[in-house]
């Protein structure tokens, strides 16, 4: 009897293990709950559309894809325990997480693993520490600040320019691109203003802004104190363009601020919104599957899992070691694989270059007034 | 110079807010000894309470009502019932740290049963300008301002004027003598809890459409109304009002002619100046405490 059992157990090991080498495993430790949850829903979902698209149409090299999802909590501490888990299943290559505290404290873990980490965070220095390991879904500030410059100068055609940022690595990481820019390209900083998160009195400083007359305003701030300091910058009666990144013309500032976000602009890497036939095409298979309109998070779980289809189809073979070298310096062409939705190319750190938009807030709505075209 | 003028305004609207909580903070103190920590988190609640009533279908004007009733029953009644008599005969501090662990809870239950996310809050003074002087103020400001100098104004005439408030600065001021003559000892000190918990949901009331409706608002709120109270002087009602105008403007031009960056710290400096200058406060009276 005990040796019945024994051959059984067998029988279900060998075949179990001969069922995972047919698919590809990928491991996703995302957001799933807490404060990023929406983050990380929106990520996982994209994630699961990827695959479901990929594993219709036959998969990767004949092979199908599979993915475990993870929930960090919005808690690196948490992030690094589950990143742990998810390497010690050897999986093909690791998605997420999407919040960049969380990367920061797993992307080591990944790099020391020799897995390659495709994640959604945003923090400049998330690729400057050297990791040959970690890819972008989304743009860095060191790829979108120079975009943001560039914007205010040429088309703003602003001479004179004030700063106000948030005094934390986020903010910080923006100014100190943005300001290096405007300067080289011939825009004056005027006024160089640090805040604090949680700020809720902007009079002071929006007293500053008035004084300072500038052609144009850049506001790098979180979402609740951008809405607050467009309500005092309409109060105050400041008719100098605004314009931000994704912060500042979010859908929450929207609701936060209401009439005060009219006129606000804003750089977007990616949005749902872009007019762009094959995005819209994601938009609308998103929306039916899950039943509600994705954010850009959505986009960056689905663009990471094409990653993957992409650079295996290019190599030739499913080979994690090598997978890292493949995708630098690799350009995938949404021609080739629809799926990428937008020519990308990935540079030696992992920050991408691509297409992005200029998103002007119109009563109340999102409005892509302009695409951006890829620096290089 | 129209700017200094602006920003006296907008410094006074804060300041009239933190004079509200500060007030509350110091009748808390002459009445019963207790340094609510909590106060910062007391101010964040009610606009939840009022939230949810709007929620489930009250218009604004009923939600503010069920608000400060609840607020009163919460953060009055059962602060007092369930936290403060059974902590107070263990002394000042152990009653001062549950009131810390007490903001720990309001502020993750809100987190658990709304959402971590700032919600939008809708302001019952109507947005936009009017000119003084020449000048465009915000309705806004001077709503907040008008409002929390009503409020201030009919707090001290209950205190002052009214047999009531004698007897309620009489339970304060010598807890034994009043209570030999007949003073109501126990029932003024939940009055004071009630008028406490009225305070802060005005407050809330007034300051939400500004700062929006998060579980964190009531930190740097606490804090400022601290600040202000104790420079005011921690045993004096006019002095926690003094206190709070004054760093509301102290924050605002600091902000303006000193440095964004270092806005936060001036308010510090004028406390650490006044705690070693002026111990009791610009205002307070020299005597420690009562009793």
């Amino acid at each position: 009897m005990k040796s019945t059992l024994l051959v059984g157990a067998l029988l279900t090991a060998i075949t179990t293990t001969g069922a995972f080498a047919q698919t590809i495993k990928l491991a996703d430790v995302a957001e799933l709950s807490g404060g990023g949850a929406t983050v990380g829903t929106n990520w996982k979902n994209g994630i699961d559309l990827a695959i479901e698209e990929i594993n219709a149409k036959g998969g990767v090299l004949g092979r199908k894809l599979e993915v475990t999802h993870a929930d960090s909590q919005s808690n690196p501490g948490v992030a690094r325990a589950q990143v742990q888990k998810a390497l010690d299943a050897e999986p093909y290559v690791l998605l997420g997480p999407g919040y960049s505290g969380s990367v920061k404290v797993t992307a080591p873990l990944a790099a020391e693993a020799g897995i390659t980490q495709i994640m959604g965070g945003e923090a400049a220095e998330l690729t400057q520490a050297g990791n040959k390991f970690l890819f972008r879904t989304s743009f860095g500030q060191q790829s979108s600040m120079p975009k943001v410059a560039k914007y205010i100068h040429d088309d703003m055609k602003a001479k004179s320019v004030a700063v106000v940022w948030v005094n934390n690595d986020f903010g910080r990481g923006g100014r100190d691109v943005v300001i290096k820019e405007l300067e080289r390209l011939g825009s004056k900083v005027v006024a160089d203003l640090s805040t604090e998160a949680g700020q809720a009195d902007f009079a002071a400083d929006v007293g500053k802004i008035k004084a300072a007359n500038p052609d144009a305003v850049f506001v790098y701030l979180n979402e609740e104190e951008s809405a607050r300091i467009l309500k005092e910058l309409k109060r105050q009666g400041v008719t100098a363009p605004l314009m931000g990144e994704t912060t500042l013309i979010g859908q929450k500032v929207i609701e936060l601020a209401g009439d005060a976000a009219n006129g606000a602009r804003g750089h977007v890497g990616l949005t749902t919104d872009a007019p762009v036939d094959l995005i819209k095409g994601f938009r609308d298979r998103f929306s039916k599957k899950y039943n509600y309109v994705p954010d850009h998070n959505g986009l960056k779980g689905y663009l990471a899992v094409y990653m993957v289809k992409a650079t295996t189809e290019k190599m030739g073979k499913v080979d994690s070691k090598a997978f890292a070298d493949a995708l630098h310096g690799l350009t995938i062409k949404a021609s080739e694989e629809p799926g990428i939705l937008m020519d990308v190319t990935f540079d030696q750190n992992g920050d991408i270059d691509r297409q992005s938009f200029l998103v002007e807030v119109v009563e109340g709505k999102q409005v892509v007034k302009q695409v951006l075209p890829k620096v290089k | 110079m129209s700017n200094l003028f602006d920003l006296l305004v907008a410094g006074l609207a804060t300041g009239a807010i933190y004079a509200l909580v500060a007030v509350g903070f110091t009748l808390l103190w002459q009445t019963s000894q207790t340094i609510n920590f909590a106060q910062g988190e007391f101010v964040m609640l009610p606009a939840f309470l009022m939230l949810a009533a709007m929620h489930v279908g009250a218009p604004f004007w009923l939600a503010i009502i069920l608000g400060i009733l609840l607020s009163m029953i919460l953060l009055g009644l059962a602060f007092k019932m369930l936290l403060v008599d059974p902590m107070m005969r263990h002394g000042v501090l152990p009653l001062a740290i549950a009131t810390m662990a007490l903001a720990i809870g309001i502020k993750e239950a809100v987190k658990q049963f709304f959402s971590a996310e700032a919600s939008p809050f809708p302001s019952i003074v109507p947005t936009g300008d009017i000119s003084i002087l020449g000048h465009a103020v915000s309705l806004q400001s001077i709503g907040v301002l008008i409002l929390a100098i009503l409020a201030v104004f009919g707090l001290t005439t209950l205190l002052n004027r009214t047999s009531l408030g004698h007897q309620m600065q009489a339970a304060a001021q010598n807890p034994t003598v009043a209570r030999i003559i007949g003073v109501p000892v126990e029932r003024m000190i939940l009055l004071t809890f009630l008028i406490n918990a009225f305070l802060v949901a005005l407050a809330s009331l007034l300051i939400t459409p500004i700062y929006l409706a998060k579980f964190s608002s009531g930190e740097v709120l606490g804090q400022a109304a601290f600040i202000a109270a104790i420079v005011g002087g921690f045993n004096q009602v006019r002095g926690a009002i003094a206190g709070g105008l004054l760093i509301g403007v102290l924050d605002n031009l600091a902000a303006a002619y000193v440095s964004t960056q270092y806005r936060a710290a001036v308010p510090m400096i004028f406390l650490i100046a006044v705690i070693l200058f002026r111990p009791q406060g610009l205002l307070g009276r020299a005597e420690e405490r009562t009793v």
